[in-house]
């Protein structure tokens, strides 16, 4: 695998190196274990390119599950991990990754200050680009019912019914409702919109079983009315053949899925002529989007000599430094390295930093309550409970698997 | 064989058990009984790209100190299996005293993660075996009547839901079920209900599951009837036939009671097997509407934060849960091949 991983690297350089990248040398072993899209792929090739280093990498789609027991050994098998703001935390709580403070003062002065995650003062990752979910919506089908781009979920049932009610689609919405994580998530983002709080202040106790809890939870229910009745089998995937297939008018979708929908693969020239990006909505009247920020950053290994940390630095700053932005790579993501130039399908992202939306929570118990969620929202939407019951079974599968891990005592 | 020859005979297979079964076993029923140390949390703040908020984290050091003196972790007793997301024992005991109809403790029941799990994996196992058992064996039968010329494609065919890659054979079904697939439409059509959707309702979504389990499975008990029926007594069965017994009683008095030693066997396999279901779900993104033991611990290992002595005690409820569902079986083998007869 890692022959195959290296070749296609090796594309992704010659690229590069066609552009004319800076100059990069160390001295020391670089590993990076990371997801599997094209704007970690670009930046893995060009940390790949620096002179003097033993490079591999592994980018795969259960980066997830190799990341912590590949840097829990000592000396650790991955010397850097790119990581999100939700996964970061299964590093920071296992202790398996160091601070840069060091490195960033010898060999990292270049570095916006804007890029640098730190955690308790101590700079814990780089972070390189930035994703959010935003609205996307079919401008045909919205000019067709004499309707405004919405900027509240509220305005969107209200648009949904018309359509439906014109006869134009039974399910004009949708979304990645799959059971699971991606449902998680969407409660997640409705939750933060309606101005609630996961935890009681300073401590592990979730408290989600309150007005805002049944508020979003209310929400995500109306929209589901408008939707493919299959929605809890839709993930991000399934939810963008839905709207390539011409299904669906309006859904709240991934920045980083805009690329796809709105290029001229998969669709018909009247579905992705017509699809159009806008920022997130709101819910209630809380004045929060309902969404919530992601960067994707890189960090270095605890468990590693000093010199291969210095030489993974200086190759993952290379790897996310202004050279790696060039024709193919500008459109990839939504970059947060000096020289970015937005794209139309960028948009969606930079409007939700723009009005405020919240980031996804860095706490270290947040993903318990994420796995709770999932596996169990999904009781309220089909009719079996009540939002009530619904919340108070997560908040007890949570404080359950919370006193396991150790964070309620 | 003599006692020496037949010890180091399975030697290399006993060291091989033990190694990777028994050892991993031992290992998994240790980490069930620990939990992870207390967690020293404090406040922090935390920056980034889209500016500083304040929050929780944990004290590494203050953690690392904990770990250094218990590696293992906290001593957790049985008190994982009785949580809320286990055998939940509290919560059982409270729904009891609250119920007022057994029909409302039922409900309260089916509300915990682990009930829940059960109640499919056990209405699975137990609509799953004996329809896999009958149908094998009507293909056997049909596929033994087949002119000899045929039989080699007929086998093959038969055999193909084995052949086929569970998670694919899975996808293949799930696509056909689709509103827009070929069943889906199908169903839609016989329902006259053009918003009838398999995937959308409880019921369906496990008749799909069972389906296909018994459409996975089938080919074994099929293969395993088959070599039974080529060793049937062919002069018992022509004495039958010159006795004047038709087909059916010919199959219901000779072959039966020959091929019932094999139905213990399959019966065997089919309940382990079908006791730990977990590809379909998967397949059939079927979460929301089924969820089994070993789906539960798919999910405590595939979490961002990994609940590794949860799922270690959800295995070893699977192991207790399968040890028990063969008791009979395996107590009936014994009394059939270890007494003299």
């Amino acid at each position: 695998m890692k022959i195959l991983k290296n070749a296609m690297l090796g594309t992704a350089v010659a690229a590069l190196a066609a552009t004319g990248a800076v100059a990069c040398e160390a001295d020391g072993r670089v590993s990076i274990i990371g997801n599997e899209f094209p704007a970690i792929q670009s930046v893995a090739a060009a940390a790949g390119e620096c002179a003097g280093i033993d490079f591999s990498s592994n980018l795969t789609a259960d980066h997830q599950s190799l990341n912590l027991p590949g840097m829990t050994g000592n000396p650790a098998e991955y010397t850097t991990a790119i990581v999100a703001n939700s996964s970061i935390v299964a590093l920071m709580n296992e202790d398996v990754i160091r601070p840069l403070d060091d490195l960033i003062a010898t060999y990292g002065q270049d570095i916006p200050q804007r890029q640098l995650i730190t955690i308790d003062g101590k700079v814990m990752a780089v972070a390189f680009m930035a994703n959010a979910q935003h609205l996307l919506y079919r401008e045909d089908v919205l000019e067709q019912v004499g309707a405004d781009v919405p900027t509240s979920y509220e305005e969107m049932l209200e648009i949904a019914e018309q359509i439906r009610s014109e006869g134009i689609m039974e399910y004009p919405l949708g979304g990645p409702y799959a059971a699971g994580w991606n449902l998680a998530q969407e409660f997640t983002n409705m939750y933060i919109g309606t101005g609630g709080e996961f935890f009681v202040p300073g401590t592990a106790e979730v408290s989600i079983n309150n007005p805002q809890g049944v508020e979003a939870l209310e929400m995500m229910k109306a929209l589901t009315e408008y939707m493919n009745p299959d929605y809890l089998t839709h993930d991000s995937n399934g939810t963008s053949a839905e709207w390539e297939a011409g299904n669906m008018a309006m859904m709240h979708m991934w920045g980083s899925r805009t690329g796809v929908l709105m290029d001229a693969e998969g669709s018909e020239p009247q579905v992705y002529e017509n699809t159009k990006v806008s920022g997130p909505l709101t819910v209630g009247d809380s004045g929060i989007p309902a969404t919530t920020l992601w960067w994707d950053g890189w960090t270095v290994a605890k468990n590693i000599s000093d010199e291969d940390a210095a030489a993974t630095f200086i190759a993952m700053a290379h790897g996310s430094s202004p050279a790696i932005l060039n024709d193919e790579t500008m459109s990839q993501a939504v970059w947060l390295i000096d020289g970015f130039d937005p794209a139309p399908v960028n948009e969606g992202v930079l409007a939700s930093v723009a009005a405020g939306s919240k980031p996804y929570p860095m706490r270290p118990f947040q993903g318990l309550l994420h796995t709770a969620l999932g596996d169990n929202i999904a009781d309220f939407l089909q009719g079996n409970e009540s939002a009530e019951q619904t919340l108070a079974d997560v908040e007890a599968a949570y404080t359950a698997a919370a006193a396991e891990k150790g964070f309620l005592q | 064989m003599k006692h020496a020859s037949f010890f180091w005979f399975v030697l290399p297979s006993s060291l091989m058990m033990l190694l990777f079964i028994a050892f991993s076993i031992v290992s998994v029923v240790t980490q069930s009984l620990y939990q992870a140390h207390d967690q020293v949390i404090i406040e922090v703040e935390n920056c980034g790209p889209f500016g500083c908020t304040t929050d929780t984290s944990v004290d590494a050091q203050a953690t690392a100190a904990l770990r250094e003196a218990e590696p293992l972790g906290k001593w957790a007793g049985l008190s994982i299996y009785t949580d809320r997301n286990h055998l939940a024992f509290t919560e059982v005991g409270e729904a009891w005293v609250s119920s007022v109809s057994m029909r409302d403790f039922a409900g309260s029941l089916m509300n915990l993660p682990f009930y829940d799990a059960m109640a499919f994996t056990l209405t699975y196992t137990a609509v799953v075996t004996p329809l896999t058992i009958i149908l094998g064996f009507f293909i056997a039968i049909g596929v033994n009547a087949v002119a000899r010329a045929m039989r080699g494609p007929t086998i093959f065919l038969s055999l193909l839901p084995m052949i086929v890659t569970p998670i694919v054979g899975a996808l293949v079904l799930f696509w056909m079920v689709d509103a827009r697939g070929i069943l889906g439409a199908a169903l839609q059509w016989i329902a006259d209900d053009p918003n009838f959707s398999v995937k959308a309702s409880t019921p369906s979504m496990w008749v799909v599951l069972m389906v296909y389990g018994i459409w996975s499975s089938a080919p074994f008990a099929f293969i395993v009837y088959y070599a039974g029926l080529q060793t049937v007594n062919k002069d018992t069965l022509e004495a039958a036939m010159i006795d004047g017994a038709t087909r059916a009683q010919r199959i219901r008095y000779v072959v039966v009671p020959h091929l019932v030693p094999l139905t213990t066997f399959i019966a065997l396999i089919q309940l382990m097997d079908n006791f730990r279901v977990f590809e379909p779900i998967v397949s059939f993104s079927a979460q929301a509407h089924a969820r089994s033991l070993s789906y539960a611990i798919y999910t405590d290992l595939g979490g961002e934060t990994r609940l590794l002595s949860s799922a270690a005690a959800t295995s070893v409820l699977t192991i207790i849960g399968v040890a028990i569902l063969l008791s009979p079986v395996l107590v009936r083998t014994w009394r059939d091949f270890g007494s003299p007869r």
